[in-house]
């Protein structure tokens, strides 16, 4: 069985890579290029799986919470996603990389067979928009 | 070509998330404040997903008044405006979270609705707009 719980954060960014001038920049990236940035309510949905436990539970929602907040809300939320998060640096800070540094950020500290929780992350979905959704499947 | 045909409806209930066989202590380390013992309630939404082929002659993977009728007579009557633990079988002795509800959801809807080329693929169960499981009748 599958259990998604949703977050919140809010965070700002430019699409900018150094790989390309400033023309390209712009005509690639548009609006989302602009020099000093722009934010966005990130909406973040965790999925897990798992069996139900002899608790009727796929995993204790709290343990997920403090895992989320501790890896990904602490870092990402009222921060600019370019300049403060350590996941993102190097890359551009699109959706898509947003949610590769989710991921990464939930899972890949954690030697193999260490992984804290009950059940096994399967899935980061994030919306930057109602109107643009990104899914990873884990 | 299959294809899926999602239907969503709602149910307002209350419940007690609390095993009988664990202290008050118990069920407040695992349950939290879902355990307090007079309950609390959910505006719960489930979208029931189906895998079929359209069918030749009306094409549709299912047809929806019934799809309704099934929903409305399996889940919606039973539970809408219930407290699932003291009126809704098996939540009398299976503690009530979202994922037994899925499971019970499910167990009370696939077989209404499993038949020759078309099955039961989803559940899907929000207890609030901020968590919901998918249960496929894999476990």
């Amino acid at each position: 069985m599958k259990l998604t719980r949703r977050y919140r954060f809010c965070a700002s960014h430019r699409l900018d890579t150094p790989a390309l001038s400033a023309e390209e920049n712009q005509r690639l990236y548009g609006k989302c290029n602009n020099p000093y940035g722009h934010g966005h309510d990130y909406v973040l949905d965790v999925t897990v799986e798992g069996a139900v436990d002899g608790n009727g539970q796929v995993m204790d929602r709290r343990a997920l919470d403090a895992l989320v907040e501790e890896r990904v809300l602490r870092q990402m939320d009222h921060k600019d996603l370019g300049k403060d998060v350590a996941r993102l640096a190097g890359v551009v800070a699109t959706t898509e990389n947003l949610a590769r540094a989710i991921r990464d950020a939930l899972v890949l500290d954690w030697p193999a067979g260490d992984w804290p929780l009950a059940a096994r992350l399967a899935r980061v979905r994030i919306s930057e928009t109602d109107r643009n959704i990104f899914e990873l499947d884990v | 070509m299959a294809m899926i045909l999602t239907r969503r409806a709602e149910f307002s209930a209350s419940h007690v998330c609390a095993s009988p066989s664990l202290s008050d202590a118990q069920n407040r380390a695992i349950y939290g404040a879902a355990a307090n013992p007079h309950g609390h309630g959910h505006n719960y939404v489930v979208e029931v997903s189906i895998e079929g082929e359209p069918d030749r002659v009306t094409g549709m993977v299912f047809d929806l008044r019934e799809l309704k009728e099934i929903l409305t007579r399996e889940v919606i009557e039973p539970m809408d405006h219930r407290f699932l633990n003291r009126e809704v079988p098996p939540f009398d002795r299976v503690v009530p979270t979202t994922e037994n509800l899925a499971l019970e959801v499910w167990n009370r809807l696939a077989p209404a609705i499993d038949r020759e080329n078309v099955r039961l693929k989803n559940v899907r169960l929000y207890e609030t707009a901020d968590l919901y499981v998918d249960y496929g009748g894999e476990d």
